[in-house]
């Protein structure tokens, strides 16, 4: 009894793991194609089209479909896995499968002007050659070292030393150093007709730094201040026209109202205005003549007409 | 950030003189600490030392403004004050111009201002003198230059020019992007 109960658990146990094996194990007569990076798998096999026409299409098309994922997804495991978060996650490898454009292609652009103008002119791009050591060069250097060493003086540096092609950078450094080497410093020296003057040449600008001295700073303001008030004239001229303009008009304003006072006592406020104020004092006149009332004689006849 | 050199030192001076003369001395030597002009990104900044020290600290790509930003020198070497150094003329303005409360809202639009909105001017002004703006109320609107001097003021008409506008507070909405 054991014994055969022992050899039926062994055979189930055996078909049990047949039938699971069955479950995922698909016979095909031509294996598939993967392309796992894409999650593709192609079929190449024939479709019996009797077994498609007995069977509801359906039903046929849709074990197909189950065998071949199952050997796709069969294809997916043998692949390395890793865990991501409680998630075994399958590292895909490179697709194979090439796919068409996503985008149109790029257009050509539109050549450059510098582009045109090559071609224009028939200009190539010319490669710089890197820098050889020059033979002509090494000897004209060791040479000056020599006599340097014989004079006690030092090699002069700035583009001197001569070199068998001169570049215009070199060129252009010769000629500055050539023309600054005079007595004073080429400050004199005249230009070439279409030559524009070196702007960038000359030392550093050194400032003060920023936390400095402070009462020194203050001083040297100061001085400055003291410096500039001096220099302006001590007579404003401006100032003093308008002083004395003021001036006279109120003498003009004292005599009219002394004048004024005696004829007919209706001397308002003149404000500063004699008839030097010309055509120019209509506004603060009316409002003299106002304080007035009716105008006296010789004088009403003077101020709204003639002004 | 980094002093004045003295020739800009000079220029700003005498800028600044032409609206408070000799009252400069007072911005230079202060009695209550020690406060200093520096330049950055052409930017004149007038800060106290202890604000300038805490200053050093901050990197010149990233520092956008110190203490009261005075003006600034042009490409030219010119130097333009703003309106951010009113506080510190205002005090000092040797040539005031008040404008009359209706004429307020032009200057402060940035329009000159003309002799019908002129209420009074300081006795002596020159002709083409820096001037402080005020309203009547004697609240400081902004700078100016006198376009005429006070004796022409009283003779001209209603509607021409008598100080040219130069900066005024309405600025600080207007242009507020630019101001540091």
């Amino acid at each position: 009894m054991a014994a055969c109960s022992i050899e039926d658990l062994l055979a189930k146990a055996e078909q049990d793991e047949a039938e699971k094996l069955k479950s995922i194990t698909v016979q095909k007569e031509l294996d598939l194609e993967f392309d796992i990076g894409n999650l593709v798998a192609y079929d190449k096999n024939r479709i019996d089209i009797r077994q498609f026409r007995e069977q509801k299409k359906e039903d046929f098309l849709r074990s197909l479909a189950r065998d071949n994922t199952q050997l796709l997804v069969n294809e997916i495991w043998k692949h390395p896995t890793e865990r991501v978060e409680e998630v075994i996650v399958v590292k895909l490898p490179e697709p194979t499968t090439p796919l068409p454009r996503e985008k149109p292609p790029p257009k050509p652009r539109p050549p450059t002007k510098w582009e045109e103008f090559a071609k224009l002119k028939g200009i190539q791009k010319k490669k710089k050659t890197n820098l050889v050591w020059d033979d002509v060069a090494k000897n004209e250097l060791h040479r000056l070292r020599n006599i340097a060493r014989a004079q006690k003086i030092k090699v002069p540096g700035v583009g001197l030393t001569p070199t068998a092609q001169q570049s215009k950078t070199d060129l252009a450094r010769a000629v500055n150093v050539a023309k600054s080497s005079t007595a004073s410093a080429g400050k004199f020296q005249d230009r070439l007709p279409k030559e524009k003057a070196p702007r960038n040449t000359g030392k550093k600008r050194k400032f003060q730094p920023v936390i400095g001295n402070f009462s020194n700073e203050k001083q040297r303001q100061l001085d400055l201040l003291k410096v500039l008030d001096s220099k302006k004239p001590r007579l404003d001229v401006n100032k003093a026209v308008n002083k004395q303009m003021r001036e006279d008009d109120r003498e003009e304003s004292a005599a009219k109202f002394k004048k004024g006072g005696k004829k007919g006592r209706k001397g308002g406020n003149f404000s500063g205005k004699g008839k030097g104020g010309g055509g120019k004092g209509k506004g603060k006149g009316r409002a003299g003549g106002k304080g007035q009332g009716p105008p006296s004689g010789k004088k009403g006849a003077g101020k709204p007409g003639k002004r | 950030m980094r002093p004045l050199t003295d020739d800009e030192t000079k220029t700003m001076f005498e800028k600044l003189s032409k609206y408070i003369g000799e009252n400069i001395k007072h911005l230079v030597d202060r009695p209550d600490g020690t406060y200093c002009f520096r330049l950055h990104n052409d930017r004149v900044y007038y800060i106290s030392e202890t604000i300038l020290k805490l200053a050093t600290n901050i990197s010149r790509d990233k520092l956008v403004s110190v203490g009261t930003c005075f003006g600034k020198f042009t490409k030219t070497i010119k130097f333009r004050l703003h309106i951010t150094a009113l506080d510190f003329l205002a005090p000092y303005a040797k040539f005031k111009v008040w404008v009359k409360p209706g004429q307020e809202q032009s200057f402060l639009y940035g329009n000159h201002v003309l002799k019908s909105g002129l209420g009074r001017i300081t006795e002596n002004t020159n002709q083409y003198q820096g001037v402080v703006v005020y309203s009547m109320a004697d609240v400081p609107l902004g700078f100016g230059v006198a376009a005429k001097s006070t004796q022409e003021c009283r003779r001209v008409d209603p509607l021409s020019i008598v100080v040219f506008h130069q900066a005024d507070i309405g600025e600080f909405i207007r242009s507020e992007d630019t101001l540091t």
